[in-house]
């Protein structure tokens, strides 16, 4: 099965090693046109090591990644950008010494051509606007992470991956920043957001998957899962 | 001061914009890639050694061989990138101090076998004669004033292409955060390749002020390297403009060193480095 | 479990038989001849200055580009001691050692300014200015230096036979002492925190490794045996000069090439590399410039495919270390 060309996802019996030590173990995962997929897990379950085998970054992996009928297995990751799968990467990973303009630029030339535009990320958040010609490094976190979310929509992504954005940040921060989601899915992009805090995650997500210890502990919907069964799955035993 | 003493110094200064064409292309390779490249001194013999053979060849000026020349030392640059050093860039600097280090040897030895250990010199044309007569007092060489205002040009070109342009902002980047730019999809192999592609290019300029100003041999590599590396390390890390202050000081030196004796030009130079050094660790315009 | 046995034994028998080459070559004046005996002065000279190389390189993260400047203080001090202020010369050899280890101290303080690829070039530069220096001492004979004098050279021996075996006996004392303090001074605490930051720099640092006073150690380590190494140079070629007691190519260069293709970050690597690049100088000196060439796309080969040498691959076959450094589990 190699996914159909609208299908943003498909991972079939995913491995990814570090070494001799397998941090992710014959996951499967799809993900739907204009779907939004929550992958929660403890700390060390491997969802970020996940998003970087999607990516092809990860050291080595085995197992299928299929994205709109692509093989991303025999793309790069400048290929695989811009074919239409972005990532916030986990830390936000901004490049400190750019302006915010400037990090922002990177993305809309690294992605693929598209209606989101360096003004309406402006738009979405204004305070990004005020801030543009400084450093990046000087942002709060809260405004870090808006820059590292506005630089992977700059490139007009059809599937975006979301590696904790809540991480480090105050509530307030966190509630405006997944006010953003509606918008982005507006705008027809799927979604994996991946998020420890499970309460925030499954409030937008349309099916989530439970990692735990490296394979896929439980799938479902938000609305079918009992909390009980989800913290069983989310940290084992 | 006397007025020779002077005279000197101002030569000397002049001389730092040839230093300053040394260092520019290791200041950018330490900057974006951060490896110091021990080749890069032999690279600019290399590069003079060709111009040599074609502006012998072709029947032109050296400085026309090497405008012609400067996409072909692009793709030297990019090339020896891609697929020498990018193997070898990391964590450690170890692999890289090491691999250079051999091609150094291997460009010297093999200069030497192709065109012997004789010392040669190129000839620029009128150029190299003409003079302006300054302030009643000195006259200054055409020639030399035409290096130094290569080197401001060179800068300012650098300064432009890493400040003003997209490709630039992407090789900071890069320099910023290696791994973070390969994880969003931005090539930081790609980037160095063009960052080297880059330093190619100033180090055939280098080539062809230094083969018309100075003897070269297929042993002076490494003496060009030190000095470009001092230039560098006294102007600030990662400064461009810094790095023609350095080059003028290190001239400066050497000329007054010459004053007091012949054999002090040399050591005058490394001890202003070594003593700037002490007293200013992180350089004369250290970067914030 | 067999299999393991086996190999303990064959482990066990190398050994013996490395004890029995090290016992063969103290025996060395009475059986070898003189060419023999010049050829190996030569190479214990050159395993010192690799193992002191490899000490900075492969455990100390000091990567230094300017080992001859070391080299040539000592020769100078020697000549200086010996002939200028007229020391007798066994006394000389270790105030020379001690001159070194002076120099190496204002030195360190200066270029340790400098970090990684910087200090590289860094100790270069400071080998240049040692140089420098030398060629405008008074009474070192100037740029182009000077002979030792007759009653010097023949303080070691009044026939050329009995100098020959005593230069031999020196070198061969010297290297067995590099390598065997440099083994006892890496199995000490210190020396552990060396191993630790060989493998990994900033677990060393966080297991309270202190890494600035671990290098201004090995740094400090290195300096009186280099400069041994420069008496017995000077005593060799009787005679110092800039050029040839500060010669880059000789004590820096091939050392390099020496460890890089014997394999840094072991004791086995730089014997291993000494050994290599006497056999391979005999075949290829007659080419001249080739032989550099050659030597360094070598290098350059080793460390893309192995970046810890001979000895690095022969780790990974499985090969437990003759002389190991660590007190890490037993293969
Ligand atoms: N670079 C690495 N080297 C070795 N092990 C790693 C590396 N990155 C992650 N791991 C290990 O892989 C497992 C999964 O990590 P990760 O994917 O980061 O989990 P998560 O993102 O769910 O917290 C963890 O046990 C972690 O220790
Ligand atoms: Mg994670």
């Amino acid at each position: 099965m190699s996914g159909a060309d609208d299908e943003p996802l498909r991972v079939e019996k995913l491995n990814v090693y570090y070494g001799q030590f397998r941090a992710v173990h014959d996951i499967d995962l799809t993900v739907a046109a204009g779907e939004i997929v929550s992958v929660i897990g403890a700390n060390g379950a491997g969802k970020t090591s996940f998003l970087k085998a999607i990516m092809q970054q990860a050291d080595r992996a085995e197992g299928s990644i299929h994205a709109f009928g692509l093989n991303l297995r025999t793309m790069s990751t400048p290929q695989i950008v811009a074919a239409g799968v972005a990532l916030v990467p986990e830390g936000r990973r901004l490049f400190p010494s750019l302006t915010v303009a400037e990090n922002l630029r990177i993305g809309w030339e690294i992605g693929r051509r598209g209606s989101i535009t360096l003004d309406r990320i402006y738009s979405w958040f204004p305070v990004l606007a005020e801030r543009r010609d400084q450093p990046a490094r000087r942002l709060s976190g809260g405004q870090q992470q808006m820059v590292a979310l506005g630089r992977a929509l700059l490139a007009n992504p059809r599937l975006l991956l979301c590696d904790e954005i809540s991480l480090g940040l105050a509530p307030v921060v966190v509630g405006q920043l997944y006010d953003i989601l509606p918008k982005i899915r507006a705008e027809g992009i799927s979604m994996i957001v991946i998020e420890q805090d499970v309460v925030r995650s499954l409030a937008v997500a349309d099916r989530f998957y439970c990692f735990l210890e490296g394979a896929v502990s439980l799938v479902g919907r938000p609305q079918d899962a009992n909390r009980d069964v989800i913290m069983r799955h989310y940290f084992g035993g | 001061m006397t007025i020779d003493m002077l005279n000197q110094a101002i030569q000397g200064a002049l001389i730092g914009g040839l230093y300053a064409l040394f260092a520019v292309g290791l200041s950018l390779s330490l900057g974006v890639i951060r490896f110091i490249n021990i080749a890069h001194g032999d690279l600019i013999v290399l590069a003079s050694f060709l111009l040599m053979s074609l502006s012998g060849l072709l029947g032109l000026s050296p400085f026309v061989v090497a405008l012609f020349m400067l996409p072909l030392a692009f793709a030297a640059g990019y090339w020896l990138q891609r697929l020498l050093l990018q193997r070898v860039v990391g964590e450690s600097v170890l692999p890289v101090i090491l691999v250079t280090f051999g091609l150094s040897i291997m460009i010297q030895n093999g200069l030497l076998q192709a065109y012997g250990p004789d010392t040669h010199k190129l000839h620029g044309g009128q150029i190299e004669v003409a003079s302006v007569h300054m302030f009643g007092l000195f006259d200054i060489g055409f020639f030399p004033l035409a290096v130094f205002f290569t080197a401001i040009v060179v800068i300012a070109a650098l300064d432009i292409l890493l400040y003003r342009t997209s490709i630039g902002a992407r090789i900071r980047a890069v320099a910023d955060d290696p791994a973070a730019a390969d994880l969003i999809g931005l090539s930081s192999g790609r980037m160095y390749a063009i960052a080297m592609g880059v330093v190619g290019m100033t180090v055939m300029l280098a080539a062809s002020c230094m083969s018309v100003w100075t003897n070269f041999d297929p042993a002076i590599g490494p003496s060009r390297l030190l000095t470009a590396f001092e230039a560098v390390v006294l102007g600030g890390l990662g400064s461009l403009w810094g790095t023609l202050v350095g080059g003028m000081v290190l001239g400066i030196a050497q000329n007054l060193g010459a004053q007091m004796d012949a054999s002090w030009q040399i050591l005058a130079q490394h001890l202003i480095f070594l003593l700037v050094l002490v007293l200013r660790p992180r350089g004369l315009f250290p970067k914030a | 479990m067999t299999g393991r046995n086996q190999f303990m034994t064959g482990l066990a028998i190398t050994r013996f038989a490395l004890v029995a080459i090290i016992l063969a070559l103290a025996a060395g004046p009475w059986l070898f001849d003189l060419n023999q005996q010049t050829l190996l002065t030569e190479f214990f000279t050159l395993l010192v200055l690799a193992l002191m190389w490899n000490l900075l390189a492969g455990y100390a993260d000091i990567i230094t580009v300017g080992q001859h400047a070391f080299v040539g203080v000592g020769a100078y001090a020697f000549y200086g001691l010996a002939v200028l202020a007229d020391v007798d010369i066994f006394l000389a050899i270790p105030m020379a050692a001690l001159t070194t280890l002076l120099v190496a101290i204002p030195t360190m303080a200066i270029i340790f300014r400098l970090r990684t690829a910087y200090l590289a070039v860094g100790t270069w530069v400071a080998a240049e200015v040692m140089m420098l220096i030398a060629g405008k001492l008074p009474g070192f004979g100037g740029g182009s230096g000077t002979s030792l004098p007759i009653p010097v050279v023949k303080a070691f021996g009044a026939t050329l036979s009995g100098r020959v075996s005593t230069f031999y006996a020196m070198s061969f004392a010297l290297a067995l002492l590099a390598f065997g303090t440099t083994w006892i001074f890496l199995r000490s605490r210190v020396g552990l925190g060396l191993t630790a930051m060989r493998d990994n720099e900033e677990a060393a640092g966080a297991a309270g490794v202190d890494l600035v006073m671990t290098r201004i150690v090995c740094f400090l380590w290195t300096a009186p045996f280099l400069g041994l190494a420069g008496v017995l140079v000077t005593l060799q070629k009787l005679r110092v000069a800039p050029s040839a007691s500060f010669s880059i190519t000789d004590w820096t260069i091939y050392i390099i090439f020496i460890v890089v293709i014997g394999g840094i970050g072991s004791l086995e690597g730089p014997v291993i590399g000494t050994i290599l690049f006497f056999l391979l100088r005999g075949y290829l000196a007659a080419y001249g410039t080739w032989y550099l060439i050659i030597l360094g796309a070598v290098s350059i080969g080793v460390i893309l495919a192995e970046p810890r040498g001979i000895w690095g691959a022969c780790r990974r076959w499985g090969i437990p270390d003759l002389a190991p450094a660590s007190h890490g589990p037993k293969p």
